[in-house]
């Protein structure tokens, strides 16, 4: 539509501004009143396209004034712009398991000033939230990489460490060789830490990877993130593996790892079963001196934490 | 007299089959988590003829070209590998190493010449890349890594 009135106006400006020298010689020269009657004709018609013009100048802002057909300028809707970093972390309630300080007659003192660090370092750093079993993609400045930065992306097999020393190890399978890489949460060469897959495992120690079949610690390299909710719990995965053939790095069957994302009746009789419970230590549970209530603590740390973050 | 005598083989009988289901050793015959020193057991993980070829003995360690004897990545090693003396650069270790570097689920060598170029033309698995600080000696190797990590 406006387009085209556009051309209209274009070639009616034309025409009124020779109209009054060309009209004039025209009515001279015309003796037959069917000239004179195409004049007037046209005479109205740019009238008209006068009216029009004049109309059309003032379209834009008055809108209403004008017939229907022009459309209303309809402003865009103005974008909403989600920091999916920030506040979407923090709505669950989480304090990363580092900032508990283990039971030891260490000076709270030096915890307290490792906190303050480690609190320096996220407002920095966007350190996620992550557990064991969550599949996760390191950048880091390495001198020796090509383009000075190394990806490495893995499943999170284990946590380590408090305070500033905190570690998670990935492991991944390139090439059919299970590679592993030790990460330092708070070291200066990590770039960014991207949570591919947020999920838990059974247990909280996922060593026992590396006697498992590879299937079950292989990662795409190019793997998209998965969307997950930031609200409410998080998703356990309850795979069980399979095991390789017996030599194995460490007795996994042994009721000190206790761990139940394996499939030992697969790969042991139900006889080399009992016989590890031989190792088991039923009375530990009991043991009043190995309690470690970490709740109190996990509350005071937690509120400091949020204080120290928002300010 | 004859059914006892079936009874009792029997169970045994049963137990083979689980165990031939299962194929267990009862021992490991690789060191976990040490690096690499004389009598260590390596992969060869290019693929040069000799490395690749069938052996009847898993190649050893025979010598490490360090002077505490213990070689980790980047160092240089004497192989037995088909009854000849070869030798190796040590292109990973299933010893963690320094926080932030790989570390692999196999004790991986590359083979070299004498003047330090490869033997083979290909290597299959990935090359940790702190071994690019010894650039100048080995850029052979490095140039027929596939990939780093």
């Amino acid at each position: 539509m406006t387009p085209r009135d556009k051309t209209r106006f274009c070639a009616h400006g034309f025409r009124t501004n020779s109209h009054a020298t060309t009209g004039r010689s025209d009515m001279a020269a015309c003796v037959k009143g069917l000239d004179k009657f195409t004049f007037s004709l046209r005479l109205i018609r740019n009238l008209q396209l006068q009216n029009e013009r004049y109309l059309s100048t003032s379209l834009c802002r008055s809108a209403p004034e004008s017939n229907a057909d022009p459309p209303r300028f309809i402003p865009p809707s103005k974008p909403v712009i989600i920091d999916k970093t920030q506040p979407e972390a923090s709505k669950r309630k989480f304090l990363s398991p580092e900032f508990i300080p283990p039971r030891q007659r260490t000076d709270p003192v030096k915890f307290s000033m490792e906190r303050k660090d480690m609190i320096r370092r996220r407002k920095v750093l966007d350190i996620p939230e992550f557990y064991v079993g969550s599949i996760l993609a390191v950048t880091m400045a390495d001198p020796n990489a090509s383009g000075k930065v190394n990806r490495f992306v893995g499943i999170c097999i284990q946590r380590g460490g408090k305070g500033l020393g905190a570690t998670f190890v990935l492991r991944n399978i390139i090439n059919n060789q299970g590679v592993e890489i030790c990460y330092e949460v708070y070291s200066p060469r990590i770039q960014k830490i991207e949570v591919l897959k947020l999920e838990k495992r059974l247990d909280d120690n996922l060593m026992y990877l590396r006697d498992a079949l590879p299937e079950y610690s292989t990662v795409d390299p190019d793997m998209k993130p998965v969307n997950y909710s930031h609200t409410g719990e998080v998703p356990v995965n309850k795979i069980k593996v399979r095991m390789r053939p017996k030599p194995w790095s460490k007795r996994w069957e042994r009721p000190n790892f206790d761990i139940q994302g394996i499939r030992f009746d697969l790969c042991l009789t139900p006889e080399q079963m009992a016989h590890a419970q031989k190792w088991a230590k039923p009375w530990e549970e009991y043991d009043m001196l190995k309690e470690y209530d970490t709740s109190q603590l996990e509350k005071e740390i937690f509120l400091e934490v949020q204080q120290e973050m928002n300010k | 007299m004859a059914l006892p005598l079936l009874s009792r083989s029997l169970p045994g009988l049963l137990m083979d089959q689980a165990s031939s289901i299962i194929q267990q050793r009862a021992f490991s015959v690789s060191t976990v988590a040490a690096a690499i020193q004389k009598m260590t057991r390596v992969r060869v993980v290019d693929n040069s003829t000799l490395g690749n070829a069938h052996h009847h003995r898993a190649p050893r360690v025979i010598h490490v070209y360090t002077k505490n004897g213990v070689g980790k990545v980047g160092d240089k090693v004497l192989l037995a590998i088909k009854g000849q003396k070869k030798k190796a650069l040590i292109v990973g270790h299933k010893m963690p190493g320094e926080r932030m570097t790989p570390r692999f689920d196999s004790n991986n060598v590359v083979l070299i010449e004498e003047n330090g170029n490869p033997t083979g033309t290909r290597i299959k698995v990935p090359l940790p890349t702190q071994l690019r600080k010894l650039e100048g000696d080995y850029s052979k190797v490095l140039a027929i890594a596939s990939t780093f990590v």
